[in-house]
């Protein structure tokens, strides 16, 4: 909006700050209810005010964890699942930077083919081909296992297709004044295209990590040994206790600390890539 | 230092495409040679193909007395500067100067001490810790142009480097292009469809059609006497006008086309050689209506139309002549100042 009219841009805040408390609003009902001591919630009415036990409750969550629920302690879990998502962040950067590195560069036979068979399977969510694929990690021996739990989601269409994008706009003359300059194929890799690809690799980074850590499905099928329960699926049983209620106070401050990775990992690398984005110039 | 040799050198797109056909050209040692066309003529491929990014489909390339044809850009020993520089925009200038001879394994005394030397040479010390988005064109220009110069290779070969710059910085480029040749000596190869640039900087030309050679020679030699149609045509500006000998016999022609050479049937004249103050000699006397009148100030272009033909011609005069638009002008031309031509072969008859 380019004139100043008051009355509209009040209008459009209104509905702005209403639109931020509506998502925010449970945030905070499980920033304060991971505050509250137990029995709170027992009582029927949803406390608003912090209360005095989120050292205890943190704690006890991080340390021991809900041995009741059959849950792991959640500096376990937290480990577990950054492990998980680091492997399938750095895992799928890796293969889709090389394959979309191959596609685009080098001609081979089927190269358009192989193209389109990536690009088909962007169409294939990860719940289609959760079966088979359980069977294939069952049959490998994987189960209970960090390879088990990040190696089948490495596999990225998404990042290969955006990439190769990206690559394509590169201009050729910087490939050939490389290669004038004696850079063969990897070096040019290394040297020219990696340093180019920075923001996208950062913005990705994001995405890729985001999903990595909200894995769920798969992992609650693969994972029996509470040794490898990542804090997604552990939360979900924790809710799941076997006798009385579910202990509302503790599984919010797991919930609490499970949303902060993702947090941080934005913070850190919006940096580079906000950095990325103003100063672009191919 | 190196001469470079091109024999027979073809190149086609899916064995049907021939973007060049049939080269043959030989570079001397320190020779600075201006390949010039219209787009499309296959220059820039030809260019490419000497440095290796084409293939050579048919033919033989030599550099030095080595056969090249199958070698990497990089063992060919060329330097080679980009219509849009190419340089590496996340490097800054010193690391896009030295990331050749740092792949090339130079050690990082000798690496800093040639970027030194090459940067001074061409004013570019101030900014070696720049990176490329922090220069402007001219500057970008000259950083490229060092990249080229700091491996010392054996041949330079430069496509249409000036051409992404603003009118007054590129002549200053030329000049200085020139000046850079002049004193280092190093066999190059320079392409252009700019024929002011091409006169000026070669020590010869080659004129490039569809692929073809169609003359190669000093700037002057092509200037004066043009062995093909195209030739005359493509080079001076504005382009030499074509004259049908009929035309002009019908209309008297003083004995100065009575021998003309076998199988001229056109003539061409330029711009500056038809006169409006009648001279001593025999002279043709050509009739002709001022359609247009353009002032560049020391020159004018008079852009008119002949009396009983549809045949559009320039006139270049010095100054500004006092004539109107829609007047009828009579113009005057020598023997002498007649490149005779035959249409159907395009070649020049006199020769």
């Amino acid at each position: 909006m380019v004139e100043n009219r008051p009355w509209s841009n009040l209008f459009a805040h209104l509905i702005l700050i209403a639109g931020v408390a509506l998502v925010l609003f449970p945030v905070y009902v499980a920033i304060i209810a991971s505050t509250q001591g137990p029995g709170q919630f027992l009582r029927g009415t949803l406390p608003l005010l912090p209360g005095g036990h989120a050292i205890d409750n943190y704690r006890a969550m991080l340390d021991t964890g809900l041995s009741r629920a059959g849950a792991p302690p959640v500096g376990l879990m937290l480990w577990n699942s950054f492990i998980m998502a680091m492997a399938i962040t750095i895992g799928k950067l890796a293969i889709s930077l090389l394959s979309a590195f191959a596609i685009v560069y080098f001609r081979f036979p089927f190269r358009v083919f192989f193209f389109w068979l990536i690009f088909i399977t962007l169409m294939l969510p990860v719940e289609v081909r959760i079966i088979p694929t359980f069977q294939v990690v069952a049959n490998l021996g994987m189960l209970n296992s960090f390879a088990g739990l990040s190696i089948p989601l490495i596999a990225s269409a998404t990042a290969t297709f955006l990439f190769r994008q990206f690559f394509m706009t590169v201009p050729e003359e910087l490939l050939e004044a490389a290669r004038v300059d004696g850079a063969g194929p990897l070096k040019f890799f290394k040297d020219i295209l990696l340093p180019l690809s920075i923001t996208n690799i950062a913005a990705l980074f994001v995405i890729m990590f985001i999903y990595g850590w909200n894995q769920y499905l798969w992992p609650l099928l693969i994972t029996t040994d509470p040794d490898y329960y990542t804090v997604v699926m552990g939360i979900q049983r924790m809710t799941t206790a076997a006798d009385g209620d579910p202990l509302w106070h503790l599984v919010m401050a797991a919930v609490v600390m499970a949303a902060l990775p993702p947090v941080l990992v934005i913070l850190f690398m919006q940096r580079l890539f906000v950095k990325g984005l103003t100063e672009t110039e191919k | 230092m190196a001469s470079i040799t091109l024999e027979g050198l073809k190149k086609s797109y899916d064995g049907k495409i021939q973007a060049v056909k049939g080269i043959d050209l030989e570079v001397a040692d320190g020779e600075f040679i201006v390949l010039v066309g219209p787009s499309g003529c296959g220059k820039s491929t030809l260019l490419r193909m000497v440095a290796g990014l084409e293939t050579i489909s048919q033919g033989e390339l030599r550099i030095g007395e080595r056969r090249v044809n199958d070698l990497e850009p990089a063992e060919r020993d060329i330097a080679m500067v980009f219509q849009n520089y190419a340089l590496y925009p996340h490097m800054t200038v010193f690391d896009n100067l030295a990331y050749g001879l740092k792949n090339r394994g130079f050690k990082r005394h000798d690496i800093e001490r040639r970027v030194a030397d090459t940067a001074r040479m061409l004013e570019i010390e101030t900014f070696l810790t720049r990176k490329p988005r922090q220069l402007s064109g001219g500057q970008r220009q000259r950083v490229a142009m060092g990249r080229a110069l700091v491996r010392e290779p054996a041949a330079f070969l430069l496509d249409e480097p000036l051409s992404n710059l603003d009118a007054k910085l590129r002549v200053q480029m030329r000049v200085e292009i020139k000046q850079l040749q002049r004193r280092l000596k190093t066999t190059s190869l320079y392409v252009t469809h700019d024929q002011l640039e091409a006169m000026t900087l070669g020590d010869r030309l080659v004129v490039l059609n569809q692929g073809q050679i169609e003359q190669v020679g000093t700037p002057m030699e092509i200037y004066t006497r043009p062995a093909t149609m195209f030739v005359a045509t493509f080079i001076g500006s504005p382009a030499m006008n074509m004259l049908p000998v009929d035309y002009l016999k019908e209309r008297g022609t003083n004995g100065v086309l009575d021998n003309l050479p076998q199988g001229t049937d056109i003539v061409g004249v330029r711009p500056d050689d038809m006169r409006m103050q009648a001279p001593a000699q025999p002279h043709l006397v050509v009739e002709s209506t001022l359609e247009l009148l353009e002032a560049a100030g020391a020159e004018s272009h008079l852009y008119v139309r002949l009396a009983g033909s549809e045949q559009p011609t320039v006139i270049r005069t010095s100054g500004q002549p006092p004539v109107a638009e829609g007047e009828t002008l009579r113009f005057h031309v020598i023997r002498d100042a007649l490149h005779p031509f035959n249409r159907d072969t395009g070649q020049r008859t006199d020769c």
